[in-house]
């Protein structure tokens, strides 16, 4: 018999580039197999929020400056880290109750995506420009731009798939996200920002929390610097409420609800566009 | 210098004929391609803001005569519209787009009746654009598939359009024409004070044969706005006007699957730097706030220059505000007409009255004076104001701009976006990489460079942040209108 003791993990919210505790001091017991292995899960609060909004919007100006190639890059490193982490995400998910076969896939396709949005990064501009033959002696276009901070509620039913199809759009527009995975996703959710954080991201362009969704979705809607807010969960009161809530500021609003994240057709470059504004530019033509 | 002044003063009065224009003394509510009397038989009455004589009573629509509109505009989706062939559709808005065109100066005679806005600009200007946008998206009807590579195009169904009294036929445009192109149906609410030219439209549809409930018209006032926009058979709300009803029309819509758009408030930022062509900037700051006597979302109401041609271009604007003539919204020289209603001047008035009571200094040109009867406001320069200022920080929608300096190009990035808007702004440089800088870095849905208020159909419109979601015009604008399969 082996007498090693396993070393196991704290896991902690990622903000700003750190893996920090809430400031709360509160956590979340999550049982997680069959022997009632118990892990502690960090309870974001409403200040581990708004910490983590002031370093989103600290972010996204300089993800924005950055060259869409770049973008692209980071956005395919990734992809390539959580690929040779594999074997942990996969005990994650089977550890939230996943079935491997079923982990298997959720954990595929969520690499896949952000290959996908990668390369988006530098298209979809062009997709979604144009010049517009205006009556009169202007050139005059139409241009993607980012929104701001895009605050997002990840489903719980697709820990890893779920969670990529909402972050990978939204950076690839040149957002900076405040992510909240909860229950039994935070495992593998969490673990995300490990492969984030080694993979060239910017502090503060993805922010991570573990949390209760009830709990903090009224304060991801009425945040006041925040640009975008997406609802990934299945809760049609919460989501109803925080359009309410989100109307303060007129955030951007997309609700999914029990959305079916592993179908292919779910994600379109229209994801991205949706995390975008449209600028229009007048300048005359002249001598 | 030119004293303009005189200049100005030798102007002899050139009134636009009314002759040819045909008004009736009532109008009744547009349903079912046919007028029909309001179910509760209340009426408003519109006024000339200029004269505050009677034009015409107008019907009140109730919740009742809501719910028989989209009745109608849903039975014609249903049966009509949505079987006909997309290039018979795009037929039927070209008609539309030509019948404008031909009655344009009627249209344009009762847009500067109801509404108080000049002629010069409701003839060169609404009336033109509203038909272009007709035109233009008569075109989309049968190219949809062309416009949202690898998805097809479905229609929503019925849409519900709320439209303001600053460009009221042409804001009409802008919200039927792109409806209609991407297949939907419409019960569009005019705004209370301009619901004529809207009415008009009506008469002209019934000429030129469109199928009956396609387009139905309702006035009536905010509750009407608002019966409309909580049907429950309506599938998506266009919605331009005040900021605080887009949020509250964000909260009604909340929990349902209705798709909307908002184009709100704005308090766009006018830059101007020391290497501007000075006279050029002028005419455009001028334009920006005095245009439509400055009842425009987008006017450059922040006006920001650069500290060391604050005296030098203060001094030509001041000058050129001499030569604007205010007055007679019907004479062809008139520059600035008549404010559009009461409620509108009071509230110009008190916002105008808190710069001065918040320090600031108020400089009004007393080069006309301003007719007896009707409602009036000159246009007026606030200096001596800072970013926490109300003059600063509102929307005025009148003819006031509040003027601030600026030092450094990071600092006039920095106080332009320094506001809960985002909808336009405006910069003045002969540097190119600095203009294409400043557009860039201005949090805002439609910025020009060296030049200010210009619009086109082909040209997407809409705010950032506070001041909307969503762009009506262009190819960006059919997007609100179309489900994505």
């Amino acid at each position: 018999m082996n007498n090693r003791l396993n070393i196991a993990k704290t896991y902690k919210l990622y903000i700003d580039g750190k893996f920090v505790r809430s400031e709360s001091g509160r956590f979340e017991a999550l049982q997680i197999n069959e022997d009632s292995v118990v892990v502690n899960i960090c309870r974001a609060s409403r200040k581990d929020f708004r910490n983590a909004v002031s370093s989103s919007r600290k972010a996204v100006d300089g993800w924005w400056a950055r060259t869409a190639y770049n973008r692209s890059q980071i956005l395919y490193r990734i992809a390539e880290t959580m690929d040779g982490r594999k074997e942990q995400f996969l005990e994650e998910l089977q550890c939230c109750g996943m079935k491997t076969k079923a982990a298997e896939k959720e954990f595929e396709t969520a690499v896949d995506r952000f290959v996908y949005y990668a390369g988006w990064a530098d298209k979809f501009q062009q997709l979604f420009s144009t010049v517009n033959p205006v009556s009169s002696s202007h050139f005059n276009f139409s241009l993607p731009e980012n929104q701001g901070v895009i605050a997002i509620m990840a489903p719980i039913s697709s820990p890893l798939t779920g969670l990529v199809s909402l972050i990978a759009p939204a950076i690839c527009a040149g957002n900076t996200v405040v992510c909240l995975t909860s229950g039994n996703a935070s495992l593998a959710g969490i673990t995300l920002a490990e492969a984030l954080h080694a993979s060239d991201v910017p502090a503060g362009v993805v922010n991570l929390l573990t949390g209760i969704e009830s709990e903090l979705a009224p304060h991801f809607a009425s945040h006041l610097d925040v640009n975008g807010i997406v609802y990934g969960g299945s809760d049609s009161h919460i989501s109803k409420q925080i359009e309410v809530d989100a109307a303060e500021n007129l955030k951007r609003v997309k609700i999914f609800l029990n959305g079916d994240w592993s179908d292919e057709a779910i994600h379109s470059p229209y994801d991205i566009l949706q995390h975008c504004e449209i600028k229009t530019t007048w300048h005359p033509i002249g001598t | 210098m030119v004293d303009l002044k005189d200049f100005t003063e030798n102007y002899a009065p050139a009134p636009e004929g009314v002759e040819h224009v045909k008004l009736k003394d009532s109008y009744h509510l547009f349903i079912n391609g046919e007028f029909q009397k309001p179910t509760s038989g209340k009426t408003m009455t519109t006024i000339n803001p200029a004269t505050e004589e009677k034009l015409a009573e107008v019907a009140f629509a109730d919740e009742q005569d809501v719910n028989a509109a989209v009745k109608s505009a849903r039975d014609a989706y249903t049966n009509i519209w949505s079987k006909l062939p997309q290039k018979e559709r795009g037929k039927y808005i070209y008609r539309i787009a030509r019948a404008i065109q031909e009655r344009s100066r009627e249209f344009a005679i009762i847009e500067s009746l109801d509404g108080g806005k000049p002629i010069r600009e409701s003839r060169d200007v609404d009336i033109p654009l509203a038909a272009a946008h007709f035109f233009y998206n008569a075109g989309w009807a049968d190219k949809l598939e062309y416009a949202f590579p690898g998805r097809k195009a479905n229609a929503l169904g019925v849409a519900g359009q709320i439209i303001p009294w600053n460009f009221p036929l042409l804001m009409a445009a802008w919200k039927i024409a792109p409806a209609l192109a991407c297949g939907n149906t419409v019960v569009l609410k005019p705004a209370e004070t301009t619901p004529l030219t809207a009415l008009k439209l009506a008469e002209l549809f019934q000429d030129i044969d469109l199928p009956p409930g396609v387009v139905n018209i309702v006035t009536g006032d905010g509750s009407t706005g608002s019966n409309l926009v909580s049907h429950p058979d309506v599938n998506k709300v266009a919605f331009t006007g005040s900021t605080a009803v887009g949020k509250s029309i964000k909260k009604t819509l909340a929990g349902t699957s209705k798709r909307y758009t908002l184009e709100l408030g704005g308090k766009a930022a006018h830059i101007i730097f020391e290497d501007a062509a000075l006279d050029q900037a002028v005419e455009g700051i001028v334009n920006g706030i005095f245009f439509n006597q400055g009842h425009v979302c987008c006017a450059g109401s922040r006006l920001y220059v650069q500290e060391g041609i604050q005296d030098e271009l203060l001094a030509k604007l001041k000058s050129r505000m001499e030569s604007l003539i205010i007055g007679d919204p019907l004479d062809k020289n008139t520059d600035i007409g008549a404010i559009n209603s009461k409620n509108q001047l009071d509230k110009i008035q008190e916002l105008t009255f808190s710069g001065k009571d918040q320090g600031g200094e108020i400089y009004q040109s007393d080069s006309c004076s301003l007719p007896e009867k009707g409602y009036w406001f000159h246009p007026t320069l606030i200096t001596n104001v800072s970013q926490s200022h109300r003059v600063v920080q509102e929307e005025i929608f009148g003819p006031v701009l509040a003027i601030q300096s600026f030092r450094t190009v990071e600092e006039a990035i920095e106080k332009a976006n320094n506001t809960p808007y985002g909808l336009s702004g405006g910069v003045w440089t002969d540097k190119g990489a600095k203009l294409f800088k400043i557009t860039k870095k201005i949090r805002a849905g439609v910025m020009w460079a060296n030049t200010f208020n210009k619009f086109d159909p082909a040209s997407p419109f809409g705010g950032y942040k506070e001041s909307g979601v969503g762009r009506e015009g262009g190819l960006h604008g059919l997007y609100p209108y179309v489900e994505l399969i």
